[in-house]
């Protein structure tokens, strides 16, 4: 019997640990950017506040069906993701931001309704084996991937949100026709699908695959752990799709009621601070958004790039015909 | 007075029926989701749908096979044969039990894949990958062949030599009789093991997603990832219930034809073995080769890690709270999953009738729900209509307790069954009430045989993934989530240690309920 007892203090210190019901100054944030990528984000942003931040990572297409899922009802305060068609899919859940916020970032990098701001910004490139490829060879539009050249040299990330939003940008520069067929050729081409975008420059680094079609910062997060890797960021031409210029960004949800720590979190990631970890701290390197903070040398700088003339905030209502496009040309099941 | 006579308590009766209801929940929960979406019949008429549908019928039929072809002939050789170290092979055979399924497959990727230990050794860059379909089949097999040898070992213990002898003596040489009168016999034992296996499969989710093997599970997960609509995550999931469920229905009534009961009075005589002779050779290396697939290779490939880890220090952490969460989760598990097995387990043997039956048979759904499928369901369910539970422990451990609970009713069913009713009558004649007689009698007699359920429900609940991974409260990291998280970002070598403390914390319940079974059974430690 005094097992039983014993036990069952156990279990009840447990459950209380589990529930943790944690101080009011809490902040609940559904982070679509990977835990090693911004961790040190919410540290930094605890120290300095003394908010308590609680983060539910996943995909921020599963994030973005569970805001929807939950309503009314969410917990979330805060949507940070990794692309704008999954701020977009719930738009009608968030709340508009101050001006004061939207301000510090450029037009074109946010919500036309002011519902969500870029915090990061990202281009996409090909990444290639430096062994197997010198830079004048990798190709400068993502339409010469469908020459029998690089049959099976390719690889890609379908299930991403990154990717998907490469497509839905070729989808409204180049039009659903040019687009199906640039899928089924390239599938024509035997293109590699990885899970995700680091697995892609990690193949291209043992030269499993020549190309990989990725966001530029994933190159960083590899040399970091393989310092000798030979491979190295390909930015593509001015206008093609492969070029596209997009942003990771976050919106305040209305269920979040006065919603003031949620627009101090945004502030903060906006911050001098917030914005120099990309070029100073992150083992990765994404482009500052705020105006006279220069990106980490030896990147283009963001001003240089252009992508295809999208409108990000056009990405939410696209989503769903790419994806029906991914699933018609076998890329989803 | 029959024991049916006796009509059940009303408290009782209700809080079975309670129980009952909690279980069929997510089930019903999807299927009104499903129903509700309106998009049901588009999504199964698409082709990709019964592509997906065909590659896991594909993979639980190979699965079955090879884990048939690998346990049957070992089991034979540990039971019936004069094959030395006959004690040593037998248990090492029954080991790998204790490795979860995905660490098996990042243990192989690890070893085989590229860049991994084997390439490593050899210097050599490309090797025939071990992915997709034959590596889930090679990681499967690991997982799920040990039920099949001990339920195999089991019944081969148990038959009558008297039978082999018969058609012996009715001139019938020695293969032949092995192929009709054992090979028969061993049906039933089998049969549940192939059972086991295609179910285990079903609703496999780590190795195939690991392996890049396109299964219902794996699509449903991506769906679910990936898409804002929840409709096709929904429709696959309610159409992977309808596939287990198909396949407990084929087992039922294979079940039913023929059984082979020992008809004789008195006891059994131990069997005599049988010689090897010149085929002592390749029996050993088959056994070696068993083993040192299933269990040296892992072993030595997560040891391997860890020795390195230990000695480069960079990526070597603890994971305590992690290892705190896991086991708190899952004793909790099993001691809810008990508790609510009570109930039902008096009432079906103690007032039997129609009803407490079909409150039984119901109450084993958790059989043919896969823990994605309820962990889905639970996440529809409590976002939209219990917020009060949503993102918190309570939920998490009732997707376990759905789950384990058939391996929680087996347990105390198969306690109670074996404590004479006259023992409760006894009391109850001399003036206890029916709430003291459980406890003071019932209660302190099936003790062994309900911790032995509740140990098998924490030891599932150790291992379990996608439930997990889909439930967890916010910050809550158990070692499967944790071994998950590494093994998506590439970091096998990292994720060594979780899985490691995973596998050892597993070892000393296994070895209590395994003495429990043999303290019940009365047969010598």
């Amino acid at each position: 019997m005094r097992h039983a007892v014993g036990l069952a203090v156990v279990f009840i210190a447990f459950v209380a640990a589990g529930c943790g019901g944690g101080s009011d100054e809490t902040l609940t944030v559904y982070s679509g950017r990977e835990e090693e990528l911004v961790a040190p984000l919410f540290e930094m942003f605890t120290d300095e506040t003394g908010i308590d931040v609680e983060v539910r990572y996943g995909d921020s297409a599963e994030l973005a069906a569970t805001i929807a899922e939950e309503g009314e009802n969410s917990p979330a305060d805060v949507f940070w993701a990794q692309d704008p068609g999954s701020l977009g899919a719930v738009e009608d859940e968030l709340g508009a931001l101050s001006d004061g916020i939207l301000g510090m970032v450029p037009e074109r990098f946010r919500d036309a309704d002011g519902r969500w701001i870029g915090t990061s910004g990202r281009s996409r490139v090909i990444v290639y084996n430096t062994e197997e490829l010198s830079e004048d060879e990798v190709p400068d539009s993502v339409f010469d991937l469908t020459d029998p050249e690089w049959k099976g040299r390719i690889g890609i990330a379908p299930t991403n949100a990154s990717f998907q939003a490469f497509v839905t940008a070729m989808r409204l520069a180049e039009g659903d026709d040019a687009t199906r067929q640039w899928l089924l050729d390239l599938r024509e081409n035997d293109v590699k699908e990885y899970e995700k975008n680091t697995p892609v420059v990690e193949a291209a680094a043992v030269g499993e695959i020549d190309l990989g079609l990725v966001n530029h910062y994933y190159l960083y997060l590899v040399q970091e752990e393989q310092p000798e890797a030979p491979i190295a960021n390909h930015f593509l031409e001015a206008g093609d799709p492969g070029a596209l210029v997009s942003v990771a960004g976050a919106g305040v949800l209305e269920s979040a009621g006065d919603g003031s720590n949620a627009e101090r979190f945004i502030e903060f990631l906006l911050s001098p601070e917030g914005q120099r970890f990309y070029v100073e701290d992150a083992e990765e390197a994404e482009y500052p958004l705020v105006e006279g903070i220069e990106a980490r040398p030896g990147l283009p700088p963001l001003d240089s790039l252009e992508g295809p003339s999208v409108d990000l905030t056009s990405f939410g209502p696209e989503h769903e015909a790419t994806i029906e496009l991914l699933r018609e040309t076998g890329y989803l099941t | 007075m029959t024991r049916g006579a006796v009509r059940a308590p009303l408290p009782l009766v209700l809080s079975a029926g309670l129980v009952v209801a909690l279980l069929l929940l997510p089930l019903a929960y999807l299927v009104v989701r499903v129903a509700g979406s309106g998009r049901a019949l588009e999504i199964l008429g698409e082709v990709s749908t019964w592509r997906l549908v065909l590659n896991t019928v594909l993979l639980a039929a190979g699965v079955v096979l090879s884990s048939v072809l690998v346990a049957v002939p070992l089991a034979w050789l540990v039971t019936r044969t004069d094959l030395p170290a006959r004690r040593l092979w037998a248990t090492a055979g029954a080991l790998p039990l204790v490795i979860p399924s995905y660490v098996a497959a990042f243990c192989l990727l690890g070893f085989f894949g590229e860049r991994g230990l084997l390439s490593d050794a050899l210097g050599i860059e490309r090797l025939p990958e071990v992915r997709g379909y034959w590596g889930s089949l090679i990681a499967l097999t690991l997982a799920t062949y040990p039920y099949v040898f001990l339920l195999t070992q089991t019944a081969l213990r148990s038959l009558d030599p008297s039978l082999d002898e018969a058609a012996r003596g009715l001139g019938i040489s020695g293969g032949r009789a092995f192929w009709r009168v054992t090979a028969p016999a061993l049906r039933p034992a089998v049969g549940l093991g192939a059972l086991l296996v295609a179910l285990y499969t079903f609703s496999d989710f780590g190795v195939v997603s690991l392996m890049d093997y396109d299964t219902l599970t794996r699509s449903i997960y991506v769906q679910y990832k990936s898409l804002f609509d929840r409709a096709p995550a929904a429709t696959l999931a309610l159409l992977l219930v309808a596939l287990t469920a198909g396949v407990l229905v084929l087992e039922y009534r294979a079940r039913q034809r023929g059984r082979l009961y020992r008809t004789g009075p008195g006891t059994q005589r131990p069997q005599p073995l049988v010689a090897l002779g010149r085929w002592a050779a390749p029996a050993i290396g088959f056994c070696a080769m068993v083993v040192g697939l299933f269990l040296v290779l892992p072993a030595g490939v997560l040891g391997y890690w860890l020795a390195r880890g230990l000695v480069n220090e960079r990526d070597f952490a603890m994971p305590w709270g992690e290892t705190f969460n896991s086991l708190g989760a899952s004793a909790l598990a099993g001691a809810v999953a008990v508790l609510a097995a009570l109930p039902i387990a008096v009432l079906a043997l103690r007032h039997p009738s129609p009803s407490s039956r079909l409150l039984e048979r119901l109450s084993y759904a958790g059989n043919a729900l896969p823990g994605l499928v309820i962990a889905l369901s639970l996440v529809f369910f409590a976002a939209r209509y219990a917020s009060v539970v949503y993102q918190t422990l309570a939920l998490l451990v009732f997707a376990y307790v759905v789950r384990f609970f058939p391996q929680a009713l087996a347990g105390v069913e198969s306690a109670l069954e074996r404590v004479s009713p006259r023992y409760e009558e006894a009391a109850r004649s001399l003036g206890r009430g029916p709430v003291q007689t459980f406890s003071r009698v019932t209660v302190p007699l099936v003790r062994t045989g309900v911790l032995a359920g509740a140990a098998l429900v924490f030891l599932s609940a150790m291992k379990e993934l996608p439930a997990t991974l889909l439930l967890r409260p916010i910050g809550f990291e158990t070692l499967a989530t944790e071994i998950w998280k590494l093994t998506q970002v590439g970091a096998y070598s990292q994720a060594a240690v979780p899985a490691l403390i995973l596998i050892l914390s597993s070892a000393p319940v296994l070895y209590l309920i395994s003495s429990a079974h043999r303290f019940e059974s009365g047969t010598p430690g």
